[in-house]
């Protein structure tokens, strides 16, 4: 079934390139219900998926080099699914959203699907060649989206982003054949290694592996120092595509540092979790100042997403600490980190979407260029004031709900690096009500006197993820138990 | 001796059918009216196609030693052997459209078949005096295929500078096998296996550097890798796509023997081939940054993949991944610099870059099968090129040379850099105009190598199987 989630939409996505020219206003339909499959798929998961079980469900596998230990197997836990869900969501707004298509819908919704296919299997994959397989193709994917549909100085901005998280994959593969060479017989099974921990730790070899892997996922998630390809990416990227990066993309890495950092090296990791908080708590503050200082709509959201990035990897990081700190307050701290990617997923999601609305109406992202937004679009100002809230960590949304959890979390574990990283949120409230203050308030200057509200299409993508945030805030146990599912596993060492 | 005789010519099959059609070819050539010269081509494809098929019937059941110990018809030679006579076949269906009009192109066709000749002899060569023989067949035919165009400057000018230099390297590597006969007093790679322990460490070390020069002229390797660039971006397209991929299949294969036989106490080989390989990869990549000639880039970035393809002789006798790897990185590479050069031709020899600009629109399939090739070039997954480079690094982790694994992916970095040079402009910007094209033959041709491309990395498993537990005869 999960199987459906990823292939449906590929071979949609041969389809509507496929599709001749006369009717290609069908595209965009057509891409439409398609990406409702995969949330079909995720709804009918979560139904079946037992919390009292430790480990993969739903489980599907099919042979395909064996000769190498490669299998296709793919299925969910908490974490993956929590992830799932989101990226299905997210596509079926971002492909919902009203976009130019630079007369390309065609190449433009095949594009989208074929890269929700492969995002979706990166989370579904317990395979580590089939997760590397589809790791990299979003890249591949994400590049021609930023290249071709992008505005600005698009072509250099989408090679940056190819080149530096190339780079860092090329960096995970390494540790992912590291991992395989140590096991016995060879294999690629993840299930397989998290069951049997085949790297032994303290050696050489292990530090390497896990500075490789952690290097590739850094790159990916992105932390301080390696974000630099981010900021030009997400800002001349089309809308939907900073939705995607942000939303689903970033996720990938943080996914990554749970799943394979920490669960198939946990003694590894634990040696590595102090500093690893440290750099979270650097991403946090460094995200927040830098993001305070933008004077573009779009720098700014993606700088607050370095912000965000951290709170997650700091939360992992007092996870992945065994042995200091009780098991609770490591349990909660990862239960916090994984309800924050799903939190920031919705919250940027709709924030990029609302500067694809403002770039579409005011042709500039330059903050100081607006004023008094809020008389003329309502709704506009609405959307991204509940969406600014969230991101700052309004109780009653979804963002605090998260953020307490990870630093209630981290308190008991490493109680300075809290306190510190906590001055992040601080900053954030500040530069967000600085946004709305600069968009929202104040004088409206004459010329954008005839501002239209948002439209019908846009309202389409924009409410759910709305609605979702106010949701997660204010009754959040359906999601914390499923991914308390997980927490519980990895930090009590249980092996599912 | 005859019935021996006779049991030996049983088992080099493939090789006779290749040297007799050839030979029949060049009667055919030579009495065969000019206007008929282009039914020379589908002689070359029978000739061609009965010697893969032999290849392939003899797959089952390989023959192993035979010519008196000279010759290595292992399971590695007849792989080696099928994919340079797909490598030929792909290179004929180039070739049809492209000489139309060239009177002489009978010749062409049976060069073509004797220098694919010399790159099969050379894979199963295990004597020093047959390898000789193989690398000067190779050779001397690929001076004059690179040279065909012979009124064109860059032709004569690309097929000049690689006789010049081939010159150079097939003699240092002649002096260096009558070194290596000198010192071990035997011909075949056995003799030198137990005829070199003893021998003056300088003098062996010595023959070996001529020899590894004449080897890596073959390949494209550092110091005598000039020629690639040059002659991709000279020759007549679809025989600088022969020429950068058939006689490396031939070299890495027999550089893989030799390295077997040599005593490692007597030669370091292997930090030999390791700094080769190091130095050939990051000095093809940087050469190929900032090049505005999309076909002397493609130079430029075989000699890097020749680089890649070296870890695997490093890893030889060390890791179990190393033969797989050797020929998953000959299969994926050959056909990827194919595909490659099939676009080029199909664009009618299209070589500046800024010509490529806004292609992406006008001709979707070709720069599909472009990006396709340049994507797994790079090791993107599933294709091709990611199996090879997995499989290769995977071989050097094994082996302890941990850093070549390391330098290649950062290589691999910096390849994407000008390989999105060309893909990017193509893609990104619009405006341009439908460029004339070649046939359909040369169409198909590149649907054909890109699929094959695609294909070498999903449906891996068949290959993998073959190949795993491959033994390399080496006298």
């Amino acid at each position: 079934m999960l199987t459906l989630a990823i292939f449906v939409p590929l071979l949609v996505a041969a389809i509507v390139l496929a599709i001749p020219k006369r009717y290609e206003h069908y595209a965009r339909p057509l891409a439409i219900g398609t990406s409702f499959v995969p949330l079909i798929v995720v709804v009918v998961a979560w139904a079946r998926f037992d919390i009292g079980t430790a480990g993969f469900q739903l489980v599907e596998t099919a042979s395909w080099i064996p000769s190498l230990g490669v299998s296709y197997t793919v299925g969910v836990d908490g974490l993956s699914l929590a992830l799932v869900a989101l990226t299905a969501l997210l596509f079926t707004v971002s492909i919902v959203f009203p976009i130019d298509d630079h007369g390309k819908p065609r190449a433009y919704f095949a594009t989208f699907l074929f890269l929700e296919a492969i995002s979706l299997g990166v989370f579904l994959s317990l395979d580590l060649i089939l997760f590397f397989v589809f790791w990299d193709l979003s890249l591949v994917g994400m590049y021609f989206l930023i290249g071709i549909w992008g505005h600005g100085d698009a072509q250099r901005s989408a090679l940056k982003f190819f080149l530096y998280t190339l780079l860092g994959s090329l960096a995970l593969l390494l540790g992912i054949l590291g991992i395989y060479l140590y096991t016995d017989p060879r294999t690629f099974n993840m299930i397989e290694i998290i069951a049997t921990l085949p790297v032994p730790a303290g050696g050489v070899g292990a530090v390497l592996i896990f500075l490789g892997i952690g290097v590739g996922f850094a790159v990916k998630t992105p932390l301080v120092p390696f974000h630099t390809w981010l900021p030009p990416a997400h800002v001349d990227a089309p809308a939907p595509a900073s939705t995607i990066l942000a939303g689903v993309l970033l996720k990938m890495g943080t996914y990554g540092f749970i799943r394979i950092s920490l669960q198939m090296m946990p003694e590894t990791f634990q040696r590595f979790a102090f500093p690893l908080g440290v750099i979270a708590v650097v991403s946090i503050l460094y995200g927040a100042l830098v993001a305070m200082a933008q004077t573009n709509l779009k720098r700014l959201i993606a700088y607050t997403s370095v912000n965000h990035m951290g709170y997650v990897i700091l939360g992992i990081a007092a996870a992945g600490a065994l042995g200091i700190g009780s098991e609770a307050s490591r349990s909660l701290a990862m239960t916090g980190a994984v309800v924050e990617m799903v939190a920031h997923g919705l919250i940027t999601g709709a924030l990029f979407l609302v500067s694809g609305s403002i770039l579409a109406r005011g042709e500039t992202y330059e903050l100081d260029q607006y004023g008094g937004l809020a008389s003329r679009a309502p709704r506009l100002a609405g959307i991204t004031m509940l969406a600014a809230f969230a991101s700052l960590g309004l109780p009653g949304l979804a963002g605090f709900v998260a953020e307490f959890q990870i630093f209630a979390g981290t308190l008991g574990v490493y109680p300075w690096l809290a306190g510190i990283g906590l001055l992040g949120i601080v900053i954030t409230a500040a530069l967000f009500l600085r946004m709305i203050q600069q968009v929202f308030l104040g004088d409206l200057p004459v010329r954008w006197d005839g501002w239209r509200d948002l439209q019908k299409s846009e309202l389409y993508a924009l409410v759910p993820l709305a609605a979702l945030v106010v949701v997660i805030g204010v009754a959040p146990a359906w999601l914390i138990r499923v991914v308390d599912s997980l927490s519980q596993v990895v930090t009590a060492g249980i092996i599912p | 001796m005859t019935a021996e005789m006779g049991r030996a010519a049983v088992d080099i099959l493939p090789v006779l059918i290749l040297v007799s059609g050839a030979i029949i070819l060049i009667f055919y050539v030579m009495f065969v009216p000019r206007r008929l010269q282009a039914s020379s081509a589908m002689g070359a494809v029978i000739v061609l196609g009965a010697t893969g098929f032999a290849t392939g019937w003899y797959l089952g059941d390989a023959p192993g030693m035979t010519f008196f110990g000279t010759f290595a018809a292992d399971r590695t030679w007849l792989w080696g052997t099928l994919i340079i006579v797909v490598v030929t076949v792909l290179t004929v269906a180039l070739s049809v459209e492209w000489f139309q009009t060239d009177s002489r192109q009978g010749e062409y066709y049976v060069l073509l078949l004797l220098s694919a000749l010399g790159a099969v002899l050379l894979a199963g060569a295990v004597d020093l005096m047959e390898f000789i023989l193989a690398m000067l067949l190779s050779s001397v035919t690929g001076f004059t295929l690179a040279a065909f165009h012979r009124k064109s400057r860059a032709a004569t000018e690309a097929g000049m500078k690689y006789y010049l230099l081939g010159a150079l390297a097939n003699g240092a590597m002649a002096y260096g096998v009558a070194l290596l006969f000198g010192l071990s007093g035997g011909t075949s790679f056995g003799d030198l296996r137990t005829g070199l322990i003893g021998a003056d460490p300088t003098a062996v070390v010595v023959a070996f550097g001529m020899v590894t020069i004449g080897i890596a002229f073959k390949l494209g390797a550092v110091p005598v890798h000039q020629w690639m660039p040059d002659v991709a971006e000279g020759s007549p397209a679809p025989a600088a796509a022969f020429l950068l991929v058939a006689g490396k299949v031939g070299a890495l294969i027999v550089l893989m023997r030799l390295a077997t036989v040599l005593p490692e106490t007597v030669v370091g080989w292997r930090p030999l081939v390791a700094v080769i390989a190091a130095v050939t990869m990051t000095l093809g990549n940087l050469a190929a940054l900032w090049q505005d000639d999309v076909r002397r880039m493609l130079g430029w970035s075989s000699v890097s993949q020749t680089g890649y393809g070296l870890l695997a002789v490093v890893a030889v006798g060390r890791s179990d991944l190393a033969i797989p790897s050797m020929l998953f990185f000959l299969a994926a590479y050959a056909l990827g610099n194919m595909a490659a050069f099939a676009v080029v031709v199909s664009l009618r020899g299209l070589t500046s870059r800024e010509s490529y600009r806004g292609l992406g629109s006008t001709h979707p399939w070709l720069m599909g099968a472009l990006v396709v090739t340049f994507l797994s070039f790079v090791g993107i997954p599933p294709l091709g090129g990611f199996a090879a480079k997995l499989l290769l690094m995977g071989a050097v982790i094994e082996s302890g040379y941990a850093w070549l694994a390391i330098l290649t992916v950062i290589n691999s970095a910096i390849s994407l850099f000008y390989y999105a040079r060309v893909m990017g402009p193509a893609y990104f910007e619009t405006g341009a105009e439908r460029r004339p094209l070649m046939g359909r033959l040369t169409f198909w041709a590149v649907g054909v190598a890109t699929v094959a491309v695609v294909a070498i990395g999903v449906v891996a498993q068949p290959l993998m199987e073959a190949w795993r537990a491959l033994v390399l005869l080496a006298g």
